[in-house]
């Protein structure tokens, strides 16, 4: 990817600018729907499902629990395996780390392996500035590379992208960054994915050095996992000299059998298929098969941050299926990029203030309010993170955040409600105005607010009011009490 | 200044301090099946026909006719260890660059484990399989699994895998959703996966 979201206003501005793309909002829907149905007919197909999400959930927890123990048990078995280790304690570690092995090498290209992690870190960027191109080679991944865009979903980045739009972008720039697309390229996903074979094979054919992620990584054996589909991850992984994979720490998994439940969840919530098409998996260096030099880097960037969170380490069981983008309303009709991360929908509005701490970026600070706390993503998440909760406890601390200084409207509005509120004359005295507070408020109320609601009718006389005057309504003569005039 | 390692160790420590650690249980208890039912060899033909690849079923006698049936024309490449004969086939020293292994238009390999439940063949690259370049960069993947090979389901593979072996699990041909979240089969991988399946090899006492 060579945009950046750097510098991305506030979600609800993002937001705004997204809804009145009426192409974006309908590549958005059809392609929720098309995965939505998908997962819910392969899900419907396992007896155990929810079983297994608790499996999955523990396999998870248990790993992050005993952090420290696993990730040392990692790094024995992956140096007993052949691996280098190395640890990075933030991006810029990292992406040197990635570096300085591509130019002990002299490599001035490296082919990439979707991976978030190294998406997280701008890898590429990095790269780029040390004169190293790095090509990826996931199809949605090149889509967004080659347009000079950015990533909209965690699977499909490029799900923003209709096939016209795809073709477009093949048609005007794949020339320039290789092998050009063919003259008489339609829009035909089959034609435009062999146009991707086309183009990519010169470069997994000559590359020296890989670069991927990994899904899990297994501290018992010292084993890496990478699942996908296209066959791209199996040409870097094995077809490079030397292979070098970012591991964000809270990839760590305790045992081999822990890949049974995970292996059976992950694909059916991801791609709603009952498996993906190929899972590779390596523990270090096979002698005679595959690059024969492997690094792992293993990152931090803001996961022990996260981890200290009581409510919120939970994100980081996630193993980015992203099937709580494809099910949740704002994500559906906002799209990716109002998120302003690589991490969007429901598990980004959450990850991103957890790596990074709120309070002091307005654009991280709104992403906990990027939901209407509807609970889908609760219930299709495979590991169970319970996302609608870590937001309200994510809410709180960016409130927290903000005390002393300047308080916001709400803040004020909360403050004067509790004054009001806290006596009953007070209470009495306002009720009075309380039309006239109405018609004030539909005139000069924020916008943002009053825009998107109706607010309903004063009754000319309040409850408290009609009480007193009636005696409890006995004395009422009939009328209906309410004091309105209909 | 501390280095990476011990910092990012002591973070974790800090981060969980104060916690209190109880693991949960993470297996639930359950019945590995290994033996093949003949439920579980049609649900795995049927499974790995999903994905759009070719699965055909044949007597040990046949095989060499059927292999010779499915093959490309142009080049085929074997591993040293395929336990059946493909006249001309090139036999894989280990010395075929990715680009020659490029202008090879197929291959021939055995398998260790195939998966019923998600129609999977997980390949280990032992020497009847071969390195893994050698199933991927040609076109065309004819594939040879025995009955006895086939478990249900993902675990019962997990418990007879060996993690130290390198593995590749594959489920149909290569395939993308990236275009509009349509299953589109013929990227990178092979384009052609073609599954031979077999009866149980004979215990010779």
């Amino acid at each position: 990817m060579s945009g950046t979201f750097v510098g991305m206003p506030a979600f609800p501005e993002a937001a705004r600018e997204a809804l009145a793309d009426s192409q974006l909002r309908h590549n958005l829907a059809h392609a929720t729907g098309t995965i939505r149905a998908k997962r819910a007919k392969v899900v419907a197909e396992v007896e155990d499902w929810e079983e297994l999400r608790l499996v999955g959930a523990a396999v998870k927890e248990r790993a992050l629990l005993d952090l420290e123990t696993q990730l040392v048990r990692l790094e024995e078995t992956l140096t007993a395996n052949g691996a280098t280790v190395h640890w990075a304690r933030d991006a810029t570690e990292a992406n040197a780390i990635v570096a300085s092995i591509a130019k002990a090498h002299e490599a001035q290209e490296v082919v990439k392996v979707k991976s978030m992690v190294t998406q997280e870190i701008g890898l590429n960027e990095a790269l780029a500035e040390e004169g190293i191109a790095a090509w990826e080679t996931d199809l949605a991944e090149l889509i967004v590379q080659l347009g000079d865009d950015l990533p909209s979903h965690i699977l499909v980045p490029a799900i923003h992208r209709n096939r016209a739009e795809i073709r477009e972008i093949f048609r005007s720039k794949m020339g320039a960054a290789g092998r050009p697309a063919p003259a008489d390229l339609t829009d035909e996903p089959a034609v435009l994915a062999a146009a991707a074979r086309e183009h990519l094979r010169e470069k997994f054919l000559r590359a020296k050095v890989g670069v991927s992620g990994a899904n899990f990584a297994i501290a018992e054996t010292g084993t890496l996992v990478v699942v996908e589909s296209e066959g791209n991850g199996r040409m870097c992984l094995t077809l490079p000299e030397v292979l070098v994979s970012v591991v964000g720490i809270e990839k760590v998994v305790s045992r081999w059998e822990d890949l049974g439940p995970m292996l059976r969840l992950l694909p059916r919530s991801s791609t709603g298929e009952r498996m993906n098409p190929y899972t590779s998996t390596w523990s270090g260096v096979t002698p005679g098969d595959g690059p024969q030099e492997v690094h792992v880097v293993l990152l931090d960037n803001g996961r022990t941050r996260a981890l200290a969170d009581e409510v919120g380490r939970q994100a980081l069981r996630c193993i980015r299926c992203s099937a709580c983008l494809n099910v949740c309303p704002v994500y559906e009709r906002t799209g990716g990029h109002a998120y302003g991360s690589v991490y969007p929908g429901p598990i980004g509005a959450i990850l991103n203030p957890l790596l990074k701490g709120v309070g002091h970026d307005d654009q991280i600070d709104s992403l906990p309010y990027a939901s209407s706390l509807c609970g889908a993503c609760f219930e299709v998440c495979p590991v169970r993170i319970d996302i609608p909760s870590v937001l309200v406890d994510q809410r709180a601390q960016v409130v927290d955040a903000h005390r002393g200084g300047v308080p916001k409207p709400e803040a004020a509005a909360m403050k004067g409600a509790a004054y009001v509120l806290g006596r009953s004359r007070r209470l009495s005295a306002l009720e009075r105005f309380t039309g006239l507070g109405m018609r004030f408020a539909r005139r000069f109320g924020p916008a943002a607010w009053i825009g998107a609601r109706d607010l309903p009718d004063a009754p000319a006389e309040s409850f408290r009011a009609w009480w007193l005057r009636t005696n409890g309504g006995r004395n009422d003569g009939g009328r209906k009490g309410d004091g309105t005039d209909d | 200044m501390t280095d990476a390692r011990t910092e990012i160790l002591a973070r974790v420590r800090e981060a969980l301090a104060g916690s209190t650690v109880e693991l949960p249980e993470t297996s639930a208890p359950r019945d590995l099946a290994p033996v093949a039912t003949p439920e579980v060899v049609e649900l795995f033909a049927e499974r790995v026909a999903d994905y759009r690849a070719v699965v055909e079923r044949c007597g040990t006698e046949e095989l060499e006719e059927r292999i010779a049936a499915a093959l490309p024309a142009g080049e085929v490449v074997v591993p040293p260890g395929l336990s059946i004969g493909v006249a001309g086939a090139i036999v894989d020293n280990g010395a075929l660059t990715a680009a020659e292994l490029d202008q090879i238009a197929a291959v021939v390999t055995e398998a260790r484990v195939g998966i019923a439940e998600t129609g999977t063949i997980v390949l280990d690259h032992t020497p009847d399989q071969g390195r893994r370049a050698i199933s991927l960069v040609p076109d065309t993947h004819i594939c040879i699994i025995r009955e006895d090979q086939l478990v249900a389901d993902v675990p019962d593979a997990i418990a007879l895998l060996d993690p130290a072996r390198p593995q590749t699990w594959i489920s149909g041909p290569s395939a993308t959703s990236d275009i509009e979240l349509d299953r589109v089969e013929g990227v990178h991988g092979p384009r052609t996966l073609h599954v031979l399946i077999t009866p149980p090899r004979k215990v010779t006492s």
